[in-house]
């Protein structure tokens, strides 16, 4: 099976060419540039580097989010316009999973995406007989009730992103020794991680359906739903064709 | 048999996704669009945000229902095209990403198009369009007067200096308590009313082709708080007629003035504010009674607001020009004509 990987959930971008289980080939990018100016040029080249041609991929994976809204879209709008366009399988796979499966460690690992105002994107993941296993589901939450969460656990808890460095003090205040740390490179996402995890995952029955996984509605959609508590039910589509 | 030129169009700058198939620039075989209104009128406008997440679950559905209506294959293709500005970044890029793919995946051009040029060559789905030609276009964020000296040349000799005329309309429209989006509403209230507020007509006797609705805005907003603050209630049906007579005589006699002053046998009126039926009317009575050899053309209402039809008709002109893009193209929200050279703002 031929894999074309792409994450751009965060600064970085990475993409990945994997055929079964061998890397052909990847890219990460990780400089102050669009998302939208990068992404298929990378695609391009390595396509070009690996001799491979669109429409020989079987299968295209994408990190889902969380991450930054635009960032997410861009992966996941260019990954599922691919499979649909060449009808191939898409599959989708968390942000926080990618960066997760970089570390090996044991006990329970925390991936942290920063999402402003002292919120993050996170969620915890173990590795069980070679598999990584979603412990806790990916949330947006405040750092506090999720380091008293962790607080109770006995394990070792190893916080993995670049954004870690920003809250390794508040963690050691919380949790001490049992806190671990992994950031700069070697907390980048690394697509042919992204690729592995996606052989592993179902495609998805519904490509059009597609979309991010955001964790948050947008503020516009709160404060509609706090001043119109049922509308939620029952409301016509809110979006049709004409 | 020349192939035929078959253009994969993609539109996403508002709260509007399309996709459309358009032949040699002129006829469509599909125009599949999915509109946001019950979801933006929530929150009375676009919420950015809220739109660009709309696009991401839509576009490609709205592609193979273009594709699909129109009953084409990828090899029958010459070309994807897409809009790549002016509008809302993110909704924008939902666009650009998902045409460059089609574009790279089967080895197809891919042509950017200014979405203003989509607005003005809606109008080729009428006629044929005959250069010099002058073009007005009025929406939501855009009030110009564009002079085309040639196809696909474009050069803005006059502009709005605040508020676009469609964003008036809204405004208004909110202060009325109508529902988002508010054109069609005053459009209808008019129809019942008199103009008996005589708000101000804003620039009208400057020399210039600009306007300023900001001014008309506040006067009507004034009016009616006033009026709430003595306990009296107003003729909603008379402060829509009033406004929108404002609106219309400032933009009908300027566009009238530059249709005399260039050497233009036709006038276009695009853009979502195009499909107002008073606009039309005045317009029609205007080239009639000074330059009844001018040719007015305006879309059909189908065509007035975003649709991907009109960014395959403008894609067709412009390739024709030289117009291409690679996997680098990136949105440009802020994406303008020039303006004429000796144009003073």
């Amino acid at each position: 099976m031929l894999v074309l990987a792409m994450d751009t959930s965060n600064q970085a971008l990475s993409v990945a060419l994997v055929r079964d289980e061998a890397l052909l080939a990847e890219t990460t990018i990780n400089i102050r540039k669009t998302h939208s100016e990068s992404l298929l040029p990378a695609i391009e080249n390595l396509m070009t580097a690996a001799n491979i041609e669109p429409a020989d991929v079987d299968r295209f994976v994408v990190a889902q989010g969380p991450g930054s809204y635009t960032g997410i879209r861009i992966a996941v709008t260019t990954a599922k316009t691919f499979a649909w366009t060449l009808q191939k399988e898409l599959v989708g796979i968390s942000s926080l999973a990618v960066v997760a499966s970089n570390t090996q460690a044991t006990g329970l690992i925390v991936p942290v995406f920063n999402a402003r105002r002292n919120a993050v994107f996170t969620g915890a993941y173990c590795w069980q007989q070679g598999q990584l296993v979603n412990v806790l589901p990916d949330r947006h939450q405040d750092l506090a009730p999720l380091l008293a969460e962790l607080a109770s656990q006995t394990a070792p808890v190893t916080f993995i992103g670049t954004d870690v460095p920003l809250f390794q003090d508040q963690i050691q205040a919380a949790l001490g020794d049992q806190a671990q740390f992994v950031s700069g490179w070697a907390a980048l996402p690394q697509a042919r991680q992204l690729a592995w995890l996606g052989e592993q995952g179902q495609p998805v029955a519904n490509q059009h359906r597609f979309a991010p996984q955001y964790l948050r509605q947008t503020e516009a959609e709160v404060n509609w739903l706090k001043q119109h508590p049922t509308a939620s039910k029952g409301h016509e589509p809110y979006v049709e064709e004409i | 048999m020349a192939k035929r030129e078959l253009i994969l169009a993609f539109e996403s700058s508002c709260d509007e996704t399309s996709v459309a198939v358009i032949e040699d620039g002129a006829k469509i075989l599909s125009n599949i669009i999915a509109s946001q209104i019950n979801s933006q009128k929530r929150f009375g406008g676009v919420v950015p945000e809220v739109a660009s997440r709309h696009h991401v679950e839509q576009v490609t559905l709205c592609a193979e229902e273009a594709m699909t209506e129109a009953g084409v294959t990828y090899a029958d293709l010459s070309a994807v095209a897409v809009t790549y500005g002016p509008g809302l970044v993110g909704a924008l890029l939902i666009g650009v990403a998902a045409a460059k793919t089609v574009a790279f995946a089967h080895h197809l051009p891919l042509i950017p198009v200014n979405h203003m040029a989509g607005h003005i060559y809606a109008a080729r789905f009428v006629k044929p369009l005959v250069y010099p030609l002058l073009a007005l276009l009025v929406s939501g964020g855009h009030t110009e007067i564009v002079y085309l000296k040639a196809a696909g040349e474009f050069e803005i000799i006059g502009d709005t200096r605040d508020d676009a005329a469609g964003e008036a309309f809204d405004k208004v429209g909110r202060v009325l308590n109508l529902t988002y989006p508010a054109g069609k509403k005053i459009d209808d209230l008019s129809k019942q009313g008199q103009d008996t507020f005589n708000f101000p007509r804003a620039m009208l006797h400057e020399p210039n082709y600009d306007f300023s609705f900001s001014g008309l805005k506040s006067a009507f907003i004034n009016t009616v708080h006033n009026a709430e603050q003595r306990g009296e209630t107003l003729s909603k049906v008379d402060l829509a007629a009033s406004f929108q007579a404002s609106v219309i005589d400032v933009i009908v006699q300027k566009t009238m003035r530059a249709a005399k002053a260039y050497p233009v046998q036709q006038l276009v009126v695009a853009g979502g504010v195009a499909a107002n039926s008073g606009l039309r009317a005045a317009f029609q009575q205007a080239v009639a009674a000074e330059t009844p050899d001018m040719d007015v053309i305006f879309p059909p209402l189908r065509l007035c607001s975003d649709n991907g039809a009109m960014i395959g008709a403008a894609a067709h002109v412009l390739w024709a020009k030289g117009a291409h893009a690679d996997g680098r193209l990136n949105a440009d929200p802020g994406l303008s004509f020039d303006y004429a050279s000796d144009f003073q703002a």
